[in-house]
């Protein structure tokens, strides 16, 4: 018995050709000539299976289709064979394997139109749930007694406590970095000590409340995408309503509230382990000792600048936090949803802290805080 | 013509001719401190649809992992047609893994694939060889072999509803022609028109493909209907294997909690229990399988 599927034609008595197939005709074996068969061409009157040693659902329909394309009758099928031919029968189907596509010029014209659209009502969405949100807070001060106290010391921690190593390390390097490229450019007009003023009014003024929005749109906001996303999916938002518990109370408003309280803490926590960074290249690069960087801080730094980044802190607070939760409850249909809602919690989420941080920008200098 | 010259497809399988295409010697499974199977034994025979039944926790779902290999046992030793499962390099294995096919609970459908492309996707991965027109071809004849109607081959998971789901994973497990199939609960979730129609499949398949069916259940109409023998799955063990009506009369608490409960008995026709009260005389056992034999066959004729 050989281990290949093979063929022959031969000439049949009554003169027609007689396609003897034999070997077995298997899912493994069939790739090797099943383009050659169906390349046959003359006139084939029978399909002898006498000769194959194992056949399968594969084998059979090969040997069905072949017989069906020639007008050809089958002969010689074992029992097997002939159980799989009759299950067969009447199995063709033109219908097309993958999902019908647009033609390339319609597609793109037509993602672009989607994309338009959904931004439209993304934008009303948002607004809708900004609006919720207010709803429910509201009713949370009418009604204290349902406020979730535990789950907001539950996000407090989680936003928050757990995320001051990375935050405090990340700062930390960031200070070192400003403290070292600003004092070589500084160097260039022998203002070294001006990096003190440099170090200070950038990290408490800009960059550290807004890398801990980014950390945190990219720590808590996708978490908080991606949890409220899986619970839509498991249905347990909808379990929520039915026994009466509003979702946005329950979910929405202890993490945005969590968000809210904690990014001033953090924002400012990351400026003054950034200052604390700088002061360290201050001791080993500029001369400056350790304490004096930091006594100098006092002097050049304006008060307004701690106002500056504290008041941004909870804005952007809120807006990474809705982002996420807004993303989470928009999750349907399948798993694939909540990635994708989770990327859009964190993309959307940053891009507006740094639209907003412009504004904020403007603003403040605009009001005398320059 | 002899077609000797691509030399591309060395692979060659024969059907497994021996009489326990699995074989589970002496299997212990824990989970941390929580033993869930204890040297527990079980053979399935060729051409059988063996039912496994078990209190919820009993480890049904994981005798099943560990004999297709995704539950490494604390010990044990699992043969898959005469071959050990557990001892196999990952790469060599494909001899055993072409050659079973899964239907997981949900049905496992990769959702970012139509189900005739998750049908394909066995096919591509054993048999790359496979002209792209006969591996359409296949998946579309597979699908509709499942039960499902030609439209569902271009359908994506989402767009389904549970039973043909199951029907889409079914012609997923079939896709390589298995000789050996694994059902998890495949009936569970069904309405009964449903079920009964998935049983009827999983018996019609079983007998043209001569498939041998390893079937995970609570259903206990898929017990009496299909299976030739079940196997109780209890105290961490496979606690008895055995037709319907023999484990009937096993003096085990939980057997004949399940099978003699109010939804034991009322899978038995009433009519079946009749035709056993009219021939008491004869072996008890012989009566329960004539019994239900001509309520099926009465039921089917109305």
């Amino acid at each position: 018995m050989g281990g290949f599927a093979e063929y022959e034609l031969v000439d049949g008595d009554d003169g027609g050709n007689v396609l003897v197939l034999s070997g077995p005709y298997l899912v493994s074996t069939i790739g090797a000539v099943e383009r050659d068969l169906r390349a046959l061409d003359g006139e084939i009157r029978k399909v002898d299976l006498s000769g194959v040693s194992e056949i399968d659902t594969v084998g059979a329909w090969v040997a069905c289709s072949i017989s069906s394309d020639f007008g050809a009758e089958i002969v010689g099928a074992n029992e097997r064979a002939e159980r799989l031919i009759g299950a067969l029968k009447g199995m063709s189907s033109e219908e097309e394997i993958s999902a019908p596509r647009l033609p390339m010029l319609e597609r793109v014209p037509d993602a672009i139109g989607q994309k338009v659209y959904n931004a439209r009502s993304g934008a009303y969405g948002v607004v809708g749930f900004l609006g919720a949100l207010l709803l429910s807070v509201g009713s949370l001060i009418r009604h204290p007694q349902r406020f979730r106290w535990l789950a907001l010391v539950r996000q407090l921690e989680l936003v928050g406590v757990s995320a001051l190593p990375i935050i405090g390390l990340m700062s930390f390097l960031i200070g070192v970095v400003i403290a070292q490229q600003g004092a070589v450019q500084l160097a260039q007009f022998g203002a070294e000590t001006l990096t003190v003023n440099l170090v200070g009014r950038l990290t408490l003024r800009e960059l550290g409340v807004l890398m801990t929005a980014i950390m945190v749109a990219g720590r808590s906001g996708s978490a908080f995408a991606a949890q409220i996303g899986t619970m839509r999916l498991t249905e347990e938002v909808d379990a929520m309503q039915t026994i009466g518990i509003s979702p946005m109370e329950a979910l929405v408003v202890p993490r945005i509230m969590a968000a809210i309280l904690m990014m001033p803490l953090l924002g400012f926590y990351s400026a003054a382990v950034a200052i604390i960074g700088g002061a360290v290249v201050g001791q080993f690069m500029l001369d400056i000792p350790f304490w004096t960087f930091l006594m100098r801080i006092q002097d050049v730094v304006p008060i307004h600048d701690l106002w500056v980044g504290l008041l941004k802190a909870p804005v952007f607070g809120l807006i990474v936090a809705l982002a996420g939760c807004y993303h989470g409850m928009q999750v349907k249909g399948n798993s694939e949803d909540v990635g994708l809602r989770t990327t859009m919690a964190v993309v959307t989420g940053i891009f507006a802290v740094i639209v907003i941080d412009a504004f904020f920008a403007v603003f403040f200098t605009e009001v005398g805080w320059g | 013509m002899a077609q000797d010259e691509t030399g591309r497809n060395l692979e060659r399988h024969e059907r497994f001719r021996g009489e326990y295409p699995i074989v589970v010697e002496g299997l212990t499974n824990r989970f941390g401190d929580q033993v869930v199977h204890e040297d527990l034994d079980l053979k399935v025979r060729r051409g059988e649809i063996l039912g496994v039944v078990g209190g919820s926790g009993t480890g049904k779902s994981v005798l099943m992992r560990s004999i297709i290999g995704l539950q490494v046992p604390a010990e044990g030793d699992i043969h898959v047609f005469g071959r050990s499962v557990l001892d196999t390099d990952p790469e060599e294995d494909d001899g055993i893994r072409n050659r079973w096919g899964v239907l997981f609970q949900g049905g496992a459908l990769f959702s970012t694939l139509t189900v005739g492309e998750n049908v394909e996707v066995p096919l591509k991965q054993f048999y790359p060889n496979i002209d792209p027109r006969l591996r359409h071809e296949i998946a579309r004849y597979k699908t509709i072999l499942s039960g499902l109607p030609e439209e569902a081959v271009s359908k994506y998971p989402s767009e389904l509803s549970g039973g043909m789901k199951k029907r889409a994973g079914l012609a997923r497990a079939l896709a390589l022609d298995p000789e050996l199939l694994f059902l998890d609960e495949p009936t569970a979730g069904l309405d009964p028109i449903g079920a009964a129609a998935f049983d009827n499949l999983t018996r019609e398949l079983k007998e043209t493909l001569g498939l041998t069916v390893f079937l995970i259940t609570h259903d206990l109409d898929t017990l009496h209907e299909i299976c030739d023998r079940v196997a109780v799955l209890a105290d961490r063990k496979v606690i008895a294997v055995d037709t319907v009506p023999n484990l009937m009369e096993l003096d085990h608490p939980w057997i004949q909690e399940y099978f003699n409960g109010p939804r034991g008995r009322a899978a038995l026709t009433a009519q079946a229990l009749d035709e056993l009260r009219r021939h008491m005389d004869k072996p008890p056992a012989a009566n329960v399988v004539k019994a239900l034999d001509k309520a099926n066959s009465k039921k089917d004729k109305a």
